[in-house]
């Protein structure tokens, strides 16, 4: 369970990879040329920490759309996300049918949500039931924000999966704000973990933004649901840096004091700082690591810009796996 | 053939299919133990076990999701919803996400899942607990949306759904289950999606079907006595519909009466009138009738509640008005 220095630093590139992206979007949506972005800049390391927990491609995955760095380590491309975004053809998830950000990529067993928030953590409670009538040796992460934990299907959803003793590890992504509603006004609990406790299971609080630490406890969380010994509740604490989406003005619900500081411990910065610090990593590596980044990003969108939309005959199907007349 | 009620017709079917297909198993409230609400699953805990009968909590949200989640693991849970009006709690679940993921994954994921629940009113049961919202069900693309009236019909329909790759939606109705019909024994299966004709006559072309289908062939009898014939035609599944019976009737007869239980506006009829308008106007000789609830919440008092759901003799006069 221990990490290597290799994987330490591919955590890191993967954040890295995930922030350039991500921060690409912004710009698109400035310059017009998409529709919409939902961001999870400042959530990077508790999601990659988690991913690397998992054994990818075999466990399963019901994300939430803040969870870009999460379908990064699943191995979703930045190619693959630029045609989510622009809502092109032969975008993997749905081709161009959902969302962006409403993650779904079967070859990663990664599964989509609903606009209504919480839907994903019962689809985790059957993806789990299942495995366990199965007989499998998987697990199910679902993700969520914290705001979303006030939602009756995720209690609906955690309490099914103690009753049963499921494979389920739910983690939630404390960032401190659901849209503007700050935790205070969501919950009377000091962490979304201490709800566990009403229900029967165990509850961890983790600082989500150190992605090594999440590491660790997501991983024992998943060796306890393999073994047969059910969910738990990890809460990581980090910071929203970004709005909500690109559909709001975050000066209207919170001083830009706050956000600033909260940037000078942006988890990017802290975890190269000390993989630095640690001699895993000089300066001119991160150097490559950025210039890389950019090209791939550079790349991403130069493709996904050429590559065609969807046909309009392409939208009309397909609503059921069985042929339906509509005549 | 044997005759037998619906709820043995369906409680048949369950058993035949989760005995051909260990993938088939039931997850709802009180199915195991208790045998269901309305004693469905009576004895299958005992001989299916508790992994494959399976009592959940009162949660109607999780039970479609979970059932989702397991279908996406190709399983094919049925999902028991105790009644319909319970369907509300869990609706994000059933219109969000079982009627869309198939088309917003691209096809990359299937839900072999059925979604069995009770509706209907006429047991005093009151107005959140006797609703008959069949047609809501029935506007969401993705989802198919099944109503046996006939217990040969709720077998072999229910047996095609638990063997169909896409999420049915199966409503059953409350006061059919002591119905009694010819049901073969075994392999039954009807096509979902596929309208049938359950009594054939020269003058009016009833559309109808699950509760309203009883009430128009008692309809039939009577106005058989004064030398009226009436063809019904039983819709058995509202989404997909299949027109092609209720046209080629209708081409006939010239005239329509559709009788449905659930409210009249935005209804079941109002969708087959406008079928019939749009794609047979020119053998029209009669504005097309519409039997169907009253715009009240259902009361419990019984007069109160007859006098809300459509009854026989409402059928009896819309079909004299369109003659």
């Amino acid at each position: 369970m221990e990490l290597t220095k290799e994987q330490r630093i591919e955590m890191y590139w993967m954040m890295l990879l995930a922030r350039r992206l991500d921060e690409r979007a912004w710009v698109l949506h400035r310059q017009g040329k998409i529709a919409f972005h939902i961001s999870g800049i400042g959530q990077e390391a508790a999601q990659v920490g988690a991913a690397f927990a998992l054994n990818r491609g075999e466990d399963w995955v019901t994300p939430y759309y803040r969870d870009l760095a999460l379908m990064i380590c699943l191995g979703y491309t930045p190619r693959e996300f630029v045609l989510s975004l622009m809502g092109k053809q032969g975008e993997p998830s749905s081709g161009g049918r959902q969302m962006p950000s409403h993650w779904s990529l079967r070859r990663a067993n990664a599964v989509s949500h609903s606009a209504p928030v919480a839907t994903q953590a019962c689809h985790a409670a059957g993806i789990a039931l299942a495995m366990k009538m199965q007989k499998k040796d998987q697990v199910v992460l679902t993700t969520i924000g914290e705001g979303s934990t006030s939602q009756g299907e995720w209690y609906e959803a955690v309490n099914w999966a103690a009753v049963h003793q499921l494979p389920v590890i739910f983690l939630v992504e404390n960032n401190q704000y659901a849209i503007s509603v700050p935790q205070e006004k969501q919950m009377a609990v000091r962490s979304s973990a201490d709800k566990a406790c009403g229900l029967g299971l165990e509850g961890l609080t983790v600082d989500g933004t150190d992605p090594y630490k999440v590491y660790e406890v997501v991983a024992r969380a998943a060796e306890k649901a393999r073994s047969g010994n059910g969910p738990t509740v990890i809460e990581a604490r980090m910071y929203r840096i970004t709005p909500h989406s690109s559909d709001d003005d975050d000066r209207t619900y919170r001083s830009r004091e706050e956000v600033e500081e909260h940037k000078q411990r942006d988890p990017i910065l802290v975890v190269r700082s000390r993989l630095e610090q640690e001699g895993l990593l000089t300066p001119e590596q991160v150097e490559g690591m950025e210039a890389r980044a950019r090209e791939m990003v550079d790349d991403a969108v130069q493709f996904a810009t050429q590559a065609p939309y969807p046909n309009v005959e392409e939208g009309t199907y397909p609503v059921y796996a069985e042929e339906v007349r509509h005549d | 053939m044997a005759k037998i009620t619906m709820r043995e017709a369906i409680s048949q079917a369950l058993w035949e299919e989760m005995e051909r297909d260990p993938k088939v198993f039931i997850l709802g409230e009180e199915v195991g133990v208790w045998g269901g609400t309305y004693a469905v699953t009576k004895g299958f805990y005992d001989h299916f076990g508790p992994e494959r009968v399976r009592d959940t909590p009162i949660a109607e949200a999780a039970i479609v999701g979970a059932a989702i989640g397991a279908s996406m693991r190709g399983l094919r849970p049925i999902a028991e919803l105790m009644t319909i009006n319970f369907a509300f709690s869990a609706m994000d679940h059933i219109v969000n996400e079982a009627a869309k993921m198939h088309y917003m994954f691209n096809g990359q994921m299937t839900l072999p899942m059925v979604i069995r629940t009770v509706g209907g009113g006429g047991r005093q049961l009151g107005a959140t607990h006797s609703q008959t919202p069949d047609a809501i069900f029935a506007h969401f693309p993705g989802l198919k949306v099944v109503a046996p009236g006939t217990p040969a019909d709720a077998k072999g329909l229910l047996k095609s759904a638990i063997r169909s790759n896409d999420p049915i939606f199966f409503i059953e109705h409350a006061t059919l289950y002591q119905t009694r019909g010819e049901v073969p024994e075994g392999e039954h299966l009807v096509p979902i999606g596929k309208s049938t004709v359950q009594r054939t006559g020269r003058d009016v072309t009833v559309v109808t079907y699950s509760k309203g289908l009883e009430i128009s062939l008692k309809a039939a009898e009577q106005l058989a006595k004064d030398g009226i014939e009436i063809e019904v035609v039983d819709l058995r599944t509202l989404r997909p519909l299949d027109m092609e019976p209720v046209l080629e009737s209708f081409k006939k007869t010239n005239r329509a009466v559709i009788v449905e239980e659930g409210w009249l506006s935005f209804g079941v009829g109002a969708e087959i009138s406008a079928r019939i308008y749009e794609d047979a106007f020119d053998y029209v000789d009669a504005p097309i009738r519409r039997v169907a609830q009253k715009e009240v919440p259902l009361p419990y008092n019984r007069t109160l509640e007859q006098m809300a759901l459509p009854q026989v003799e409402d059928v009896i006069k819309a079909v004299k008005e369109v003659i």
